[in-house]
């Protein structure tokens, strides 16, 4: 719990910058059944990147990560329009359309855990030929359709509620379950945390890993249904663009680390929100449009900065140190082979 | 030969770790023209102590002299000028650059700030015929075997006029006819006037190369002996530290075991152990001995599923298993606690509970947990069983100290209830209590009925414990001993020295 003080006080930091820029920020109305305010607004338009971000956690924790989750974005939307636009029922469309990111998931997977490709290199495989494959979906056109059922995924609401958050909320609560209900969390840390301990374990990892990475690309799709379900048409080229990034992001501002092991799905949801919200407040306190991704670039790597224990130890206690021992690290490191 | 004529003098070196004195007092002197073995058991203090000689560390007491002149070195490469090159045991080349540009790396020769081509592959053919050897030097490093890789690190090594050669290992990755051929390029050294340090676990290579040998044990110096002076037998003794302690048999009446339960029956694995015939029989504690490098741990991890075996059948209660996975080990009851346990045992993340339980959920797959109740209950048992400290399950793995991290290893093991109980090294590095409680625990475990292989460095502790002996020397299954009245530790150590010819 006390790795998410640094996270939670960082959003809060920037809700707080927001409410001295607009002083009606966290003000919620009810506007026509539906629930209306700027942070509604964070959650509805942070729910794909949330998405993405707690598939990418899993494939994290094993000591993976997961690129092309941006192409499967794209083709899970592609996939959906295409079959909608051809009078498919909803139910096919979104049937097809996840099916299909679940068979693309298990490939990286496979290619990770089967054949031993670094992930990097096995998803960056993907994530260049999942856009072309997106492509061919789409005819290398915008696909849009008119599809009020299909406009209720991204665009629609539930008793107030955007319809996104509902999701959201359905699949954290259902990764919750699964990893820490059930014993799959603990079974991914422990692949994460020591692979070749865990085998001796008895742990059939390869198989865990094929789920992580499938699981990852089953985010991606509903994310993808979401964004192209938002607009009403599939993009296949911009759809998803680097959300892969802003999701890693997200995961490590959470404070999973990216060399494996414990993972954390509470933060890395806190890792979303302030992506998103710092997207709004640069809108909301008129950083100039050119500026707005070298001052996310800052803010990020300030925040970056600020959870790293040894970062804090010589920013903050530099001065009470009055001689520094000399560091005794380098001793330990080299180790015979 | 006196002291005058050391080209290498290391004098009272001491180093300590935070927490570990790795080296205390230790001398080594080294003669020009001669093959000097560096000898020990693991964790003795070769390593530190070659890496104190080539400035890696630095030595917290002591003296170098090279030479007759007092040196510190900053670093490996300090060392190299100085005239002191490092062969590592794994080859420390680029595989992908050619044979000549490995060996001239860094001192290539130029003309005009160019590197000049031609008389960098002519320096390189002049190093190797120094070695006796004719290489295409233009040909890429990966093309040539393991053994030929190491004389190219060699003739790197000794490219800058060296006057001490150190081998860290060489043989460990070689066949026999390669480490002859190794043998007639450090036989050439020699007469050269090259003083070779040279480390090896294998003890015919120390005694067909070496002219004498120093010995240290738990970093210090046991002595430096003439190899011709000192039999293999009093060389183990030496290494090992015979404590003449009276040892007290766990196991007093001498049993007969008739339910064999897992059988080898030419089961080996081509370059780890050739192929050896074992039987565990219910209830019966087996030893393994041998030295480090043996092929101890080998033999644990083809029975338990760790590595495929290449030949040979293993039957589990009479019929034929296929151990595939370490999974499938676990299927017929068979546990493991590796020797590493670090690498190969705990996941340091998470907590002594999970830790504990991590073998149990292996079995049951990631969608029957065990429910936390019985989580509970099984690790409190097992924390105050083996009094595992401090008891408190929610810790994470990573603050115990050695001998409570292998309490947990063992304790994750025995929740299971296995038949067969592989314990590689159990008791290294952990205080006199704990491996007192662990020998315990090991006797009451084999009345209950459980098979223990037990493999220790320490014969004393294999002697207590074990019905029968397996002694391994060379990677070979040498020797199948009944732990009777007659077997003692020297008998032990004459069977390890000898390779059961004895």
């Amino acid at each position: 719990m006390r790795r998410l003080v640094w996270p939670a006080a960082v959003l809060v930091l920037l809700l707080a910058l927001n409410v001295f820029f607009t002083p009606s920020f966290l003000s919620i109305q009810v506007r026509d059944g539906h629930l209306y305010g700027s942070l509604i607004d964070i959650l509805r338009f942070g729910a794909p990147l949330i998405l993405v971000a707690i598939g990418m956690t899993l494939v994290i924790a094993t000591g993976g990560i997961d690129l092309s989750v941006g192409s499967v974005v794209a083709i899970s939307g592609a996939l959906a329009c295409l079959q909608i636009s051809q009078d498919a029922g909803l139910f096919t469309a979104v049937a097809l359309a996840l099916g299909l990111c679940l068979l693309l998931g298990a490939w990286n997977g496979f290619l990770v855990a089967g054949i031993g490709i670094q992930p990097i290199i096995a998803t960056l495989i993907l994530m260049v030929a999942g856009r072309g494959l997106a492509q061919l979906i789409t005819g290398g056109q915008i696909i849009t359709v008119n599809s009020p059922a299909y406009k209720m995924i991204g665009g629609g609401y539930w008793l107030t509620v955007p319809f996104g958050i509902v999701i959201v909320a359905v699949v954290l609560a259902v990764t919750a379950f699964l990893t820490r209900r059930l014993a799959l969390g603990m079974l991914i840390e422990s692949v994460g945390g020591n692979a070749e301990a865990s085998r001796l374990a008895g742990i059939r990892s390869r198989g865990i890993i094929v789920m992580v990475y499938a699981f990852a690309a089953l985010c991606a799709g509903v994310a993808g249904l979401m964004i192209s379900s938002n607009v009403s048409s599939a993009d296949g080229n911009n759809a998803g663009l680097w959300i892969e990034l802003d999701a890693i992001l997200a995961v490590v501002i959470g404070g999973t680390s990216l060399a494996g092991g414990r993972f954390s799905l509470a933060g890395t949801v806190l890792g979303a929100l302030i992506i998103q919200t710092l997207t709004t407040t640069i809108y909301s306190i008129g950083v100039p449009p050119e500026t707005t991704l070298l001052f996310k670039a800052l803010v990020v790597a300030a925040v970056c900065l600020i959870q790293s224990p040894s970062f804090r130890e010589k920013v903050f206690h530099r001065r009470r140190r009055a001689v520094a021992p000399a560091p005794a690290t380098d001793e330990k490191v080299r180790v015979t082979t | 030969m006196g002291e005058a004529a050391a080209v290498l003098t290391m004098k009272g070196i001491c180093k300590r770790f935070p927490g570990v004195t790795a080296l205390d007092g230790v001398d080594l002197r080294l003669l020009p023209g001669e093959v000097h073995a560096l000898m020990g058991e693991n964790g003795a203090g070769k390593s530190t102590l070659i890496k104190v000689l080539t400035g890696v560390y630095p030595a917290d007491a002591g003296t170098v002299e090279l030479g007759g002149a007092t040196v510190a070195f900053g670093g490996p490469l300090e060392a190299q000028r100085a005239g002191i090159s490092t062969v590592y045991q794994e080859v420390n080349l680029c595989a992908n650059l050619s044979v000549a540009e490995n060996i001239l790396l860094g001192r290539e020769p130029r003309r005009r700030g160019r590197i000049d081509w031609k008389r960098m592959r002519a320096r390189a053919a002049e190093l190797l015929s120094r070695l006796e050897l004719s290489l295409d030097v233009s040909a890429p490093l990966s093309s040539c075997s393991l053994a030929v890789q190491q004389m190219v690190a060699i003739a790197r090594a000794i490219d800058v006029d060296a006057r001490v050669l150190i081998l860290d290992e060489p043989t460990s990755s070689l066949d026999a006819d390669e480490v002859a051929q190794l043998f007639r390029v450090l036989r050439r050294l020699k007469e050269q006037g090259i003083a070779i340090l040279f480390v090896s676990h294998f003890l015919d290579q120390v005694y067909e190369i070496s002219d004498r040998m120093t010995i240290l044990r738990n970093g210090r110096l046991v002595g430096e002996y003439p190899t011709r002076e000192l039999s293999p037998v009093r060389l183990v003794a030496k290494m090992i530290g015979q404590e003449l302690a009276a040892l007290e048999r766990l196991h007093g009446e001498h049993k007969t075991f008739d339910r064999p339960l897992v059988e080898a029956r030419g089961v080996g694995r081509a370059g780890a152990v050739e192929p050896f015939t074992l039987t565990v029989h219910e209830g019966e504690v087996v030893g393994l001995a041998g030295l480090l490098g043996s092929g101890r741990t080998e033999v644990a991890r083809l029975l338990f599923g760790a590595d495929h075996a290449s030949t040979g059948e293993i039957t589990v209660g009479g019929t034929p298993v296929s151990l595939r996975t370490p999974r499938a080990a676990m299927n017929h009851k068979i546990a493991f606690c590796s020797e590493n346990r670090k690498e190969d045992g705990l996941i340091p993340d998470l907590t002594v509970r999970e830790n504990i339980i991590l073998a149990l959920q292996a079995t049951r797959g990631w969608t029957r947990p065990v429910p936390r109740e019985q989580q509970d209950e099984l690790v409190s048992r097992y924390v105050e069983a083996l009094k595992i400290s401090p008891p408190n399950p929610e810790q994470l793995v990573r603050n115990l100290s050695g001998g409570n991290q292998q309490k947990v290893v063992l304790a994750r093991w025995l929740i299971l209830a296995p038949r067969l109980l592989i314990l590689d090294e159990p008791t290294r590095g952990i205080d006199v209590g704990a491996k007192a409680e662990i020998q315990r625990l090991v006797a009451q475990l084999s009345d209950g009925g459980m098979a223990v292989l037990f493999i220790s460095a320490e014969l004393e502790e294999v002697l207590r414990l074990s019905h029968k002996v397996e002694v391994l020397r060379d990677r070979r299954l040498v020797a199948e001993l009944p732990n009777d009245d007659r077997l003692t530790t020297d008998v032990l150590m004459e069977t390890i020295a000898s390779g059961g010819r004895a």
